[in-house]
């Protein structure tokens, strides 16, 4: 998929995402709408998965963890608009009985999701089970996680790390969403989480960095991740982003971290994201 | 007066991490999907066998539990059927919201082996001395809660779980105790065992406890009483029938277990009792305390878990009816 049909894809997702915060008055617009182009290239251009067969075995698959759980939002959009189930179950987001609970769960067989996730920190150490799984099976396939940066600073996370880079589990590509902001503001406000880049280069791991809101540095960087893989360290991308990206009023403020637009306020927000493959 | 009780007959004497141990090497040859993780107690929890022979299967951690929990989620997906190895401590309050969200509520076939369990772990005192973990992990939807009673037991509810798809917890324990289950008993998890039948008192025990109950049915013969002895070896699922049959019979019962009172063995059994016929009930347990260190005979003497506490409550119950 060229990048025209890319952002195309994120720009639906968008819309996606804030009429399913909006229809329940709840939800997490801010990061989900900072991590669509990222989610939209993984689905769409990155990752070998089979939407229409899904198992939570997942053999030969690509898999995807989503650790930052809250951003539910955007990952139910693009894995129902890649196929995983039907476009039209997105109404159901954190409704009564649907698969779409408010963080992501395996508790309703909603197909594309193998963990559940929402407590924060706790993806990584479930993504390096699954590739250690993959080497013991003699699977090729990758491993991919998503974290937030505020996310850090649960201990979890360097446990991981010093495991991931001890033990040369080199078929992982974790990304961090640095967006600066969490929900009680900016993180450099909350617990500065310093030089990441750093941090991570002395946990042993290959560092890359992208802006994650240009299409073609999200192909590019997770191309080359890829071709980084299977050389004995695990690697980590520190993506970019704004929160709230797309919507004007949502940007450069962490106030739309875990709040829901009202009516105008939605009106506002779609008049600015294109309708590309149909609402749902 | 004629003595009529069925003897147990004791086999010999071990731990029951040992049991453990052995389950999960027979295991490692039997079934190439078992993998191991431990977080810096490999010795302690009698995994070197299977680290030995499996070392492709064995993953050393570090001390670092909160991620062996993940990772031990994350590896089911693929089909491995991963045993994560500590203490009791630090596989269950240390890493409670890790089980909760990656291994109960993700409903992941994670089988969470925790040694050193309860008051018999001795001189580390409290901080290890967990006695809150059954309470803990009985809470938890779909986790199944196991805590067998002597080395033969442990190795064969080790292996069994193996077969049983979903979240396990496995609670055994450092010191060496009678073996009186036969080498070769299948364990079938869920159904209690039935040890020794009896009239006037039902004791329903666990893990260590089992023992002691039998001690006290023997002395409790010696004074006229007759005590029927159950293994509730598993938690949960709990076998609220075997309970129910044997208090029809003795309509009163104790319980006894090397955990809390508060949230262990006896109150799923009042739960059941309370639920089809209120009856009579003694706790045999410790009572909203630490622990402290010690000897692990002097520790069940001190805090009313031991042979003689079991036979009072016996006979404290029965006047009770």
């Amino acid at each position: 998929m060229d990048t025209l049909k890319l952002e195309e894809f994120a720009s639906q997702v968008r819309r996606d995402i804030v009429r399913m915060v909006a229809a329940v008055s709840s939800g997490h617009p801010g990061g989900s709408l900072g991590c669509a182009d990222f989610l939209t290239v993984l689905y769409q251009h990155t990752m070998t998965h089979n939407p229409e067969n899904f198992t939570m075995d997942g053999l030969n698959e690509d898999i995807f963890f989503l650790s930052n759980g809250h951003i539910s939002p955007v990952w139910y959009s693009v894995l129902a608009r890649s196929g995983y189930f039907n476009v039209a179950d997105l109404a159901g987001f954190r409704k009564l009985g649907s698969p779409l609970q408010g963080h992501p769960s395996t508790d309703k067989n909603l197909p594309g999701i193998r963990m559940a996730s929402g407590s924060l920190g706790q993806g990584l150490s479930c993504a390096l089970g699954t590739a250690e799984t993959k080497k013991l099976n003699g699977d090729k396939a990758l491993v991919y996680t998503l974290h937030g940066d505020g996310e850090l600073q649960e201990g979890q996370i360097w446990e991981a790390a010093m495991y991931a880079a001890a033990n040369k589990v080199d078929n992982i590509i974790a990304t961090i969403d640095y967006n600066g902001r969490q929900i009680d503001g900016d993180c450099d406000d909350v617990l500065s989480l310093g030089n990441l880049s750093m941090k991570w280069q002395a946990f042993g791991w290959e560092v890359l960095e992208m802006d994650g809101h240009n299409m073609a540095d999200i192909i590019a960087t997770l191309d080359k991740a890829k071709s980084m893989t299977g050389q004995g360290k695990p690697i980590v991308i520190i993506m970019k982003t704004e929160m709230g990206q797309g919507v004007d009023y949502m940007m450069g403020t962490h106030k739309w971290h875990g709040s829901a637009p009202n009516d105008e306020q939605l009106a506002s927000a779609l008049s600015q994201l294109k309708e590309t493959l149909g609402d749902y | 007066m004629e003595l009529k009780m069925k003897k147990i007959e004791v086999l010999g004497k071990k731990d029951t991490r040992s049991g453990f141990g052995a389950g999960l090497h027979e295991l490692g040859k039997k079934n190439p999907n078992v993998v191991g993780l431990c977080a810096d107690l490999t010795g302690s929890l009698k995994m070197d066998a299977f680290k030995e022979e499996f070392p492709e299967r064995f993953f050393q951690v570090g001390i670092a539990e909160a991620n062996m929990m993940g990772m031990a989620a994350g590896m089911t997906i693929g089909g491995k059927i991963p045993y994560t190895g500590t203490f009791a401590n630090f596989s269950t309050g240390r890493v409670y919201d890790q089980i909760r969200q990656s291994i109960a509520y993700s409903n992941k076939n994670v089988k969470i082996a925790a040694s050193h369990a309860g008051l018999t772990l001795g001189e580390d005192g409290a901080t290890h001395q967990i006695l809150e973990d059954i309470g803990m992990m009985k809470m938890l939807p779909n986790m199944t809660v196991v805590v067998p009673c002597d080395y033969n037991q442990t190795k064969q509810a080790t292996i069994a779980l193996a077969d049983h798809e979903g979240p396990a917890y496995l609670r055994f324990g450092r010191p060496s105790v009678p073996i009186f289950t036969p080498e070769d008993a299948k364990f079938e998890i869920g159904k209690a065992d039935v040890l020794i039948e009896g009239t006037d008192v039902t004791i329903v025990a666990c893990g260590h406890l089992v023992w002691k109950a039998i001690e006290a049915a023997e002395q409790l013969e010696a004074k006229g009483i007759s005590a029927e002895v159950i293994n509730m070896h598993t938690i949960k699922p709990f076998d609220a029938k075997a309970v129910l049959d044997s208090v029809s019979k003795t309509k009163c019962v104790v319980t006894a277990e090397e955990h809390m009172i508060n949230g262990g063995l006896g109150d799923s059994v009042a739960q059941v009792l309370a639920q089809n016929t209120p009856t009579p009930q003694e706790y045999v347990g410790v009572n909203d305390q630490f622990g402290q260190s010690g000897k692990p005979d002097e520790l069940m003497t001190k805090y009313g878990i031991d042979t003689v506490n079991v036979v009072q409550a016996c006979e404290k119950v029965i006047k009770r009816k």
